[in-house]
C-alpha cells in the first residue's frame, strides 16, 4: 500500500535522469536508476515493506547496511532478499513478504520440489 | 586444490573482507608492498559505511556531506589506481581458520585461499532497544545517513533525530545543510555525562581538531533553533502500524512529539561476526560496553594469519580505521617475508604516532555518550530479538528457569535464530541476562556466531 513518502529527493540533489520501471506488489513504480530497492521503496511511499512470521507485526528497513535483515522482499520470485543491499534493475518484480502466510506457501513449493526430485530419481 | 564443498579454489597472497576506511588503505598498502591482494566488498562500490557511495556520489552530494566525507575519494582513488583486485558485490559467508575466505557473487559461489587475511568489516550501530523501535518509521541515524550518502534522500517531514553520539549530530548538521527540517533533537546526554567525562578532556584537547569539529556541529544546531531536549529518559514510540510519535520524559516531566520519522542513535560498536566465527579471543571492552576481539600491535588474532583492523577492532573512527590498515598491512607484509622486523618497524613508526593522536579523542567520547543502561537493558515488554519477537521479559524468564547465556536463549525460545542471526540482539541479550543474573556481561558471554555469516540458498551452495 502506498502512503505520503517518508523520504524524498533533496533539493540540493542534481540527480541523473535516468530511471528504471519496476513493480512493488503488482503497483508500477518509476525510480531513480542507481539506488537500492529499499532507497526506491521508501521513496515511492512504500513505508511497509513485511509482515513479520512470528506475530504479522509491519516491518520497513532500520539499518539500511545489511544488518537488520527487516527490508527482506521478494525480489522476481526469490524471497529473504535484503532489499537495502541490492541496487534496482529494469523491470524487477518486488513483493512483499506476509508473514506466516508466506512461508506456507513456500512450504508447498518445497513440498512440490521434493516431489519432483522424488519422481525423477525413481 | 578444492574446498570444503569440493569447489575450485583459487590461491592469493592475501584476502581482504571490507572497503571501507581499513580496508582500502590496508589493501592498497598490501599491494603497494608487492603482494597480491583480492578485496571482496558486499556494496556496489568501495567506501564501507562512512565513505558509503563515494565514488558514485554527485558532486553535489558530496559538498553537503562535508569534507571529511569527501576525504573518502582519496582512499578510493588510490584503490582504483592500484593492482588490488577489486570484487564487488561479493557477499563473504564463510572466513576459516585456515584462511579460506568463500564468498557468493553474481549468484556463484567462489573460493579463495589465501596466506592471510585481513577483516575490515567495520562497526554496526549499537541496537536502541525502547518500546515501539520495531514500527516502521522508527530507523537507526546511521540508515537516515546512508539514505543521504547513497541516493541523495532525507526525510519529507520534520523529523526527530533521538540518542546520543557523534553520529546523530553529524546527521543533524548534514540535515541543516541540505534544509532538512528537524523538529527536535531529544538528547539522552545528561549535565553528569559531562562532569564525567571531563577528566579525558585533557586528552582530547591534544586531539584539537576532532574536538573542534564536533563543537562546531553542536553549535550550528544550537544556533538552528532547533529544539534540543537533553536528559531525555524513558523514551517510547508510539503508533500501531507505524510511528506516529515520540514519548519521552526529562526531569520527570513528559513530552510528547509526534512525527511520522524517529531516528534512534546511540553509537557503534564493532561488528564481531567473523572474528567471532572463527573462535578467536574476544574481551568485554568496560568502557565502549561491547565485545571486541582481542588483537596484536599488528591487528592479528590469535588465529595465525587472521588479522582485523579498523572499528571491527574496537572503535576508533575512519582515520584510525585507514591508519590500523596500514599497519595491519606491514604487520603482514613481514608475515609473508616481504619485509623485515625492522624496515616494519621503521615504517610503522609515523603511523603509530598518527594513530595514537587520533585516539586521544576517544576516551571522551566514550565517557561522554555512553548509552544509558536503560536504553541498553530495557523493560520487560520491549522486544529485543526483533526477527522471533523476544522480549527482554521473556529472557528473564528464561535466565528464572536456569537459561545461563545467549546460546541457551535460542533454544529457550529462539531468541537470536531469526534472519539476522543475533546481530541486532546480541548485546542487548547479553546485558539483560548478565543483569537478571548478577553476574558481568564477559562472564555471559556472545552468541556462537557459525557460518553461513550471509544468507546462501542450498541451491547456491550446490552450485546449481
Amino acid at each position: 500500500m502506498r502512503t505520503d513518502p517518508l523520504f524524498q529527493t533533496v533539493t540540493s540533489e542534481v540527480r541523473s535522469t535516468r530511471t528504471v520501471s519496476l513493480s512493488f506488489n503488482d503497483q508500477a513504480l518509476e525510480v531513480p536508476a542507481g539506488i537500492s530497492v529499499a532507497a526506491a521503496l521508501l521513496m515511492s511511499g512504500i513505508n511497509r515493506f513485511r509482515a513479520t512470521p512470528v506475530s504479522e507485526s509491519p516491518r520497513a528497513p532500520y539499518c539500511m547496511m545489511g544488518v537488520c535483515f527487516e527490508c527482506l522482499v521478494d525480489i522476481d520470485g526469490v524471497p529473504n532478499r535484503q532489499s537495502c543491499l541490492i541496487e534496482v534493475a529494469e523491470g524487477m518484480r518486488i513483493r512483499s513478504q506476509e508473514g506466516a502466510r508466506d512461508l506456507i506457501i513456500q512450504a508447498d513449493n518445497v513440498q512440490t520440489a521434493i516431489e519432483q526430485t522424488v519422481e525423477v530419481q525413481s | 586444490m578444492n574446498d570444503h564443498f569440493g569447489g575450485v579454489v583459487e590461491a592469493v597472497d592475501v584476502v581482504v573482507v571490507g572497503a571501507g576506511a581499513a580496508g582500502m588503505a590496508g589493501a592498497v598498502a598490501l599491494a603497494g608492498l608487492g603482494l597480491q591482494v583480492v578485496l571482496l566488498d558486499e556494496q556496489g562500490s568501495p567506501g564501507g559505511q562512512i565513505y558509503r557511495g563515494i565514488t558514485l556520489a554527485p558532486l553535489s552530494r558530496r559538498d553537503l556531506l562535508g569534507a571529511e566525507y569527501a576525504h573518502g575519494n582519496v582512499l578510493a582513488q588510490a584503490l582504483a589506481s592500484s593492482s588490488v583486485r577489486y570484487e564487488k558485490g561479493a557477499a563473504v559467508w564463510q572466513v576459516t581458520r585456515d584462511h579460506q575466505v568463500s564468498y557468493l557473487r553474481d549468484g556463484r559461489l567462489r573460493t579463495l585461499q589465501a596466506k592471510a587475511v585481513l577483516l575490515a568489516t567495520g562497526a554496526m550501530e549499537r541496537p536502541f532497544p525502547i518500546p515501539g523501535w520495531t514500527l516502521p518509521g522508527v530507523m537507526s541515524a546511521g540508515a537516515a545517513q546512508i539514505l543521504l550518502k547513497s541516493a541523495g534522500l532525507a526525510p519529507t517531514e520534520p523529523v526527530v533525530l533521538a540518542g546520543c553520539g557523534p553520529l546523530l549530530y553529524l546527521l543533524g548538521w548534514q540535515y541543516l545543510r541540505a534544509g532538512v527540517p528537524i523538529k527536535a533533537l531529544v538528547d539522552t546526554t545528561r549535565p553528569e555525562d559531562y562532569w564525567r567525562a571531563r577528566r579525558h578532556l585533557f586528552a582530547a584537547l591534544r586531539a584539537w581538531p576532532y574536538l573542534r569539529k564536533g563543537l562546531e556541529l553542536m553549535r550550528s544546531l544550537r544556533s538552528a533553533r532547533i529544539p534540543h531536549h537533553t536528559g531525555a529518559e524513558q523514551l517510547a514510540i508510539e503508533g500501531e502500524e507505524a510511528a506516529t510519535a515520540l514519548t519521552f520524559t526529562v526531569a520527570g516531566k513528559a513530552h510528547r512529539i509526534a512525527a511520522r520519522c524517529v531516528l534512534l542513535h546511540q553509537g557503534v560498536v564493532p561488528n564481531i561476526q567473523f572474528s567471532q566465527s572463527l573462535r578467536a579471543r574476544h574481551v568485554w571492552d568496560v568502557d565502549q560496553l561491547c565485545f571486541s576481539p582481542v588483537v596484536d600491535p599488528w591487528s592479528e588474532l590469535d588465529v595465525p594469519g587472521m588479522f582485523v583492523a579498523g572499528d571491527g577492532a574496537g572503535i576508533g573512527g575512519a582515520q584510525a580505521a585507514a591508519l590500523q590498515g596500514e599497519l595491519a598491512a606491514l604487520g603482514i607484509a613481514q608475515r609473508l617475508g616481504r619485509v623485515n622486523a625492522g624496515q616494519r618497524d621503521e615504517r610503522a613508526g609515523p603511523l603509530r604516532e598518527q594513530l595514537a593522536l587520533n585516539l586521544r579523542i576517544r576516551p571522551f567520547l566514550d565517557a561522554l555518550y555512553q548509552p544509558k543502561e536503560a536504553n541498553r537493558i530495557p523493560a520487560d515488554e520491549v522486544i529485543v530479538c526483533r526477527c522471533e519477537e523476544v522480549t527482554a521479559g521473556d529472557l528473564r524468564t528464561f535466565v528464572a528457569l536456569g537459561c545461563a547465556g545467549p546460546n541457551q536463549a535460542k533454544s529457550f525460545g529462539r531468541c537470536g535464530m531469526g534472519p539476522c542471526q543475533g546481530r541486532m540482539c546480541g548485546l542487548t541479550v547479553t546485558e539483560v541476562i548478565a543483569k537478571a543474573r548478577g553476574v558481568s556481561a564477559a562472564e555471559v558471554g556472545y552468541y556462537r556466531i557459525r557460518p553461513p555469516i550471509k544468507p546462501i540458498t542450498l541451491g547456491e551452495l550446490a552450485g546449481e
